[in-house]
């Protein structure tokens, strides 16, 4: 949104108040505010991280788009890019991140790991996509994706944060899912604690299981 | 230097009559040692022979057989091929071997990942834990009667998929639906994690000591990572410190493990070319280079001559940009925020661009193939490579060691911090650039010449202090070295062919045992291929530089302040993709 835009809000300004006044929405300006200033996290997992950084770097230059301050902490950070394969022994480190982002937090999935497994989706330490346990914004396709393909899946984000309204926004909303994500255990597998009864159920009736797993 | 030794003389059969055997099976070498005999076996080997640096230790899973085979290859720090020895056990549990820690420490870490991996215990390990996945993790993995949760058939390609069968996936059968499966009964919420007991239990001797006053002094424990911007990646070590001194360190790994074996034996060898790309994905073409290697001695293929030198242009533009990477991001640790890396990163991009010519790719080249490379270099590409070879490259080389080198705070920062000895480096199976700088000069392009390294003229880059500094330095001397060998390759390349017979995507691979081995930026790097004569690799290992590298990490460590590990970590060079892989 340029500045232009910005300060035409559609209402009839008087003509001495022109240009020193400027007249807009809550939600535009708190979007503005938000879409232009959001800061990652310096968070890499794997080779999708390295062209993450080369987004960084002078040829693409991410700081063109308000983006550049990497954060180490997640306390400081609005955005966390899942830039590689999410395995089952760093989930419950990931969600922990998660849970210590302070809203408005967003995940941008990175490459065809962090979207659905990519080619190690059939192995036993993966995840099969970091959405089977954080709630994702954006994905990005590749393997990596280009640094460009990272651009554009976060200009994408930025234009969901345009189209968001402080109103209708979860983490506004009295007594609303808030709720931190329960963390992830590393049992005999993986263990999602918010499906235990489920898990309990199946396994419980397991022994007719096995064959059936393997046909 | 270059003439390997005889070894072929020797005879070990007669040294240890009864207990150590030619290996007779066709198609594989080496020797078979009774495991009674093993560490006996082992320091003779070290000691008499004169094979110090004990390269890669692995299992094999020989489920028809009934047998579990451990398989070590030993190279001479002065050059020649391997002396491989293997032991074989029956495969009931529990499966025990020797360990060969007393005598190469570097052993640790191998070792402990065949534990994980295969359930072969090692006697007499120090530390003997699950490294890659985590303790309670239920069974081993690698093992051929192990079936992940998505197990769908031994081996690709899926008969579910292709070439018209139903569709359909191992997912849908899943009953969660999302790569899970628990033991009978088990119960969530009874269920207690062991989390990290057994890794604090490992560094318990350092948590208290009593002084002599007889006052407890507390030692306090560090996690570095596995989110930290230091660590490159997911690595996390645990820090035992005595105020701000290192007293223990233990690394702990497995964050980005992503079964890269498992995977690689159901796939067949040709799918397995774009998977070693994903191991060190700052050098895939080397990773490329090292997998061929391997499969073209099981197949017997000889490579086509221009694609000898394309790979070599390759190998070598990969590890310019590594080692450029390397600085940036040790200099990024120590505090010179992205500055560095930023003008390193702009050399890289020019090479990347190179990369995406030649294979259509930045990253993940997947560019060789068995007996040549997947595409020809185009004469613009080349014309680009000469630019940058004989113009760019030199002046950026030179223009980022004037500014860096006698950076006094980069001076101060790295000179004699995390000093590693030359006998340590062997004994801890140190390789690649880490080794050099410690005053070995050992490069796999000259002790044991692959593709045609033997046709160029360099020198084996040597720095003898050891030290993070040196570490450092060394890189820049490797830079000049490889421009020295890029501008042969690129006057000398001829025209023909890149590529021997016509491009497969199904490969004949006859049965037997293959390793190959490469200089890789990071150190060395090898695959180690079984084949039984089926489509798939029945055993695929990585001797991962990056892995191995590690083992002597709580040595270098030791004594140096916190601070310091940075440093020291940076300059080892480590890539979790390969780590972990």
């Amino acid at each position: 949104m340029d500045n232009k835009e910005l300060n035409s809000p559609g209402y009839e300004i008087p003509p001495e108040l022109q240009g020193q006044l400027a007249v807009t929405t809550l939600d535009r300006i708190y979007n503005w505010g938000r879409r232009s200033s959001v800061w990652p996290m310096m968070f890499g997992l794997a080779c999708c991280a390295i062209e993450m950084i080369a987004a960084q770097a002078a040829r693409y230059d991410l700081a063109r788009f308000g983006m550049e301050v990497m954060r180490p902490s997640p306390r400081q950070s609005d955005l966390m890019i899942v830039s590689g394969t999410v395995t089952k022994k760093m989930i419950p480190v990931i969600v922990r991140l998660y849970n210590q982002m302070p809203e408005p937090k967003y995940v941008v999935a990175m490459g065809a790991c962090a979207s659905g497994g990519g080619p190690f989706k059939e192995g036993y330490n993966v995840v099969s996509g970091v959405d089977k346990f954080i709630p994702v914004d954006v994905y990005i396709p590749g393997c990596p994706p280009t640094p460009q393909a990272l651009v554009a899946g976060l200009i994408k984000l930025q234009e969901k944060i345009d189209k968001q309204s402080i109103k209708q926004v979860r983490w506004y909303r009295k007594g609303a899912d808030s709720v931190e994500i329960p963390v992830p255990v590393l049992g005999p597998d993986l263990i999602d604690m918010r499906r235990s009864a489920e898990i309990k159920k199946t396994a419980a009736r397991k022994p007719q299981q096995p064959a059936e797993a393997e046909a | 230097m270059t003439t390997p030794a005889p070894t072929a003389a020797l005879d070990l059969a007669a040294r240890f009559p009864g207990a150590v055997t030619p290996d007779e099976r066709p198609s594989y070498s080496g020797w078979m040692v009774d495991k009674a005999k093993l560490l006996e076996f082992a320091a003779f080997v070290r000691d008499e022979l004169g094979y110090d640096l004990l390269s890669s230790i692995t299992g094999v899973d020989y489920l028809d057989d009934e047998k579990m085979e451990v398989v070590y290859h030993a190279y001479k720090t002065t050059g020649g091929p391997a002396l491989v020895f293997k032991v074989q056990i029956p495969r009931v549990d529990p499966v025990e071997v020797p360990s060969l820690t007393p005598i190469w420490p570097g052993a640790e870490l191998q070792e402990r990942e065949a534990w994980d991996l295969l359930g072969i215990k090692f006697n007499g390990h120090p530390d003997l834990r699950r490294i890659l996945m985590w303790e309670g993790f239920e069974g081993h993995p690698l093992r051929k009667d192990w079936q992940e949760p998505f197990y769908e058939e031994d081996n690709k390609p899926f008969k579910s998929r292709w070439p018209d069968g139903q569709f359909s996936t191992a997912e849908d059968k899943n009953p969660y639906n999302d790569n899970l499966q628990y033991p009978q009964k088990f119960d969530p919420e009874k269920w207690v994690p062991e989390a990290d007991a057994a890794l604090y239990g490992a560094l318990a001797k350092y948590t208290e000591i009593d002084d002599e006053s007889g006052l407890k002094t507390d030692r306090v424990v560090v996690n570095l990572g596995p989110q930290h911007p230091s660590t490159h990646g997911v690595f996390r070590a645990v820090v035992v410190m005595d105020g701000e001194t290192i007293l223990s360190l233990k690394p702990v790994m497995g964050y980005l493990h992503r079964n890269h074996e498992k995977i690689g034996e159901r796939n067949t060898f040709l799918q397995n070319m774009p998977y070693t790309d994903r191991l060190d994905y700052f050098c895939s073409m080397t990773n490329n280079f090292g997998y061929a290697l391997a499969v073209e001695k099981l197949m017997g293929v000889e490579v086509a001559e221009r694609a000898e030198y394309i790979r070599v242009i390759m190998s070598e533009l990969t590890r310019i940009q590594n080692h450029l990477i390397l600085i940036g991001m040790l200099l990024n640790d120590l505090g010179t925020y992205f500055t560095p890396a930023l003008y390193a990163f702009e050399e890289r991009e020019l090479i990347l661009d190179i990369f995406e010519e030649a294979s259509g790719s930045r990253m993940m080249c997947n560019y060789y193939r068995f007996g040549g490379v997947v595409r020809d270099i185009p004469e613009e590409t080349l014309q680009k490579i000469k630019d940058l070879v004989f113009d760019r490259l030199p002046r950026k080389i030179d223009e980022m060691d004037r500014f860096l080198s006698e950076n006094e705070v980069l001076v101060s920062r790295l000179k004699d911090v995390g000093v590693l000895s030359a006998e340590d480096a062997i004994r801890y199976s140190m390789s690649g650039p880490s080794l050099r700088a410690s005053g070995v000069p050992y490069d796999v392009r000259r002790a044991d010449p692959y593709g045609i390294y033997d046709r160029f003229d360099f020198d084996v880059a040597v720095r003898y202090n050891g030290d993070t500094f040196d570490r450092y330095m060394i890189r820049i001397d490797e830079m000049r070295q490889s421009l020295r060998i890029l501008e042969q390759a690129v006057k000398q390349i001829p025209g023909g062919p890149f590529m021997t017979g016509k491009p497969m995507y199904q490969v004949r691979v006859p049965a037997g045992e293959a390793f190959g081995r490469i200089e890789a930026p990071k150190g060395e790097l090898g695959f180690y291929v079984v084949s039984t004569g089926k489509p798939n690799p029945w055993r695929y290992h990585v001797r991962a530089p990056s892995f191995i590298n590690m083992t002597v990490l709580e040595k270098m460590c030791e004594g140096s302040k916190i601070a310091d590990f940075v440093a020291i970590f940076g300059s080892i060079d480590v890539v979790l993709g390969e780590m972990d892989r």
